[in-house]
């Protein structure tokens, strides 16, 4: 099988490069391509750092889509965590373009990262700092309605970030007007592609990648989709991560498949009300305590109590043990 | 509760449990206030030190270790004292040091850092 380079691709896409003349980045290479816009690397040469600008795939004026490109500048702007990629800039390129620049994360895609971690709690913890941003997100009145490994980087300090806000929904503005603008497939330059279906339907469109986005998503139905459909997103997430195991032979345990069950629901009133809740269960199951999700038997309950005891329950039995054997072989 | 709180308080209740379990010897029955008095004594001293450990080191192996060391130490100086009842003393003496060491470093508060 024979790979396409960038260059041949951008020919065959007729896309053209960013013109950034005039403003004060240089544009370095191709990051990814997304349905709406692509992100270049490219250079701040009055702050001399390198930065992620995001451009509109194609030149010309394409009104909704530039309000759209602004729109998730401005989201993000309102968005400041350490989990979510800060906007630095937001501009006009000579060809009319509007384009945003924000952090360059140097990292992997969590699909890529998720390898190196051999443990279910590491993975967990690291599910946990991605529901830190997205319950932040949802605390703003902003919904990311993407969520998926693909778009969560994690940087080389560890750091990770919630990436590719373009789907976001603000939920106290109007939505029925914005929500008609379709968004096309997103596809990622590099390595195992994921393709995000749209489908134009009467009263929306949907947007999202198929088996991260809740049924209410998948029907189109936007005026239904609240904080609860991120929630089935990091559902899904949840069982990405907690399963991406490098020993496939180990089987998650119930009280997690059970929380990433709550969590993806396809009833959104069986799911969890809201992240914080959601993560409180996944950080209650870490510490070995009981979940809202699952209810134990009187046997599961005593495993994981000797599990989260485990060190007392060996002392102290060595204890009585050794006192026993003292007092039974020594002093008769 | 701070750990050398805890430590303190849960060494002298496990001395003097396990001076107390010398009641259950009939030839030392006799000297049960002595044993226990001592017994609550090791105790106390092996929870304060252990309690301080815990405060500079946040490590459960190494607190399992620390109350192993503390509680043998002290169980053998019992026990060279005794001319005797050397398993007797050791061993559940630094099994009482391992509990206390791991107890004071998961539980406990550490050092409070002053916030600007």
């Amino acid at each position: 099988m024979k790979f396409l380079n960038d260059k041949a691709i951008e020919r065959l896409r007729g896309s053209s490069i960013p013109d950034l003349s005039g403003t004060r980045y240089a544009l370095r290479e191709l990051i990814a391509r997304g349905g709406m816009g692509v992100v270049y690397a490219a250079e701040d040469e009055k702050l001399h750092r390198r930065v992620a600008l995001k451009v509109l795939d194609t030149a010309g004026t394409n009104a909704e889509l530039t309000q759209r490109l602004i729109r998730e500048a401005r989201i993000l702007a309102q968005l400041e965590h350490p989990g979510i990629v800060p906007v630095h800039d937001v501009g006009t390129l000579p060809d009319g373009r509007v384009f945003y620049t924000m952090k360059f994360v140097e990292g992997l895609r969590l699909d890529e990262y998720i390898k190196q971690l051999d443990s279910i709690p590491q993975r967990l913890r690291l599910f946990l700092r991605i529901c830190d941003a997205a319950a932040f997100a949802h605390a703003r009145g902003v919904l990311h309605r993407d969520l998926k490994p693909a778009n969560v980087m994690v940087g080389s300090f560890g750091e990770v970030l919630v990436m590719d806000w373009g789907l976001a929904k603000i939920l106290q503005e109007p939505t029925a007007a914005e929500e008609t603008v379709v968004v096309s497939s997103q596809k990622k330059i590099s390595s195992e592609e994921e393709t995000q279906a749209t489908v134009v339907t009467g009263h929306g469109t949907v947007m999202g990648t198929p088996g991260y986005m809740s049924p209410e998503q998948e029907r189109g139905e936007t005026e239904q989709i609240d904080a609860r459909s991120d929630i089935f997103s990091l559902g899904a997430l949840l069982k990405f991560v907690a399963a991406s195991s490098q020993d496939r032979s180990e089987r998650l345990p119930r009280a997690l498949q059970a929380i990433c069950a709550k969590a993806t629901a396809k009833e959104p009133e069986r799911r969890y009300e809201s992240v914080s809740e959601f993560a409180a269960d996944v950080s209650r199951h870490l510490d070995g305590l009981p979940v809202s999700a699952y209810s134990e038997n009187v046997f599961e309950k005593l495993a994981r109590f000797y599990k989260r005891h485990q060190i007392a329950i060996l002392l102290i039995t060595a204890y009585l043990v050794t006192r026993f054997l003292v007092l039974y072989f020594f002093h008769r | 509760m701070n750990k050398i709180l805890l430590g303190l308080l849960l060494g002298t209740v496990l001395g003097a449990v396990d001076g107390g379990t010398a009641y259950f010897t009939p030839a030392v029955r006799a000297m049960i206030v002595g044993i226990v008095i001592g017994s609550t004594f090791k105790g106390l001293i092996a929870g304060i030190a252990a309690g301080i450990f815990a405060r500079k080191v946040n490590s459960v192996p190494l607190g399992i270790l620390f109350g192993l060391f503390v509680g043998f130490v002290l169980a053998l100086l019992v026990a060279l004292k005794q001319h005797g009842y050397y398993f007797e003393i050791i061993l559940p003496g630094s099994l009482v040091g391992m509990i206390v060491g791991w107890a004071t470093q998961k539980y406990g508060a550490g050092i409070q850092t002053k916030q600007a």
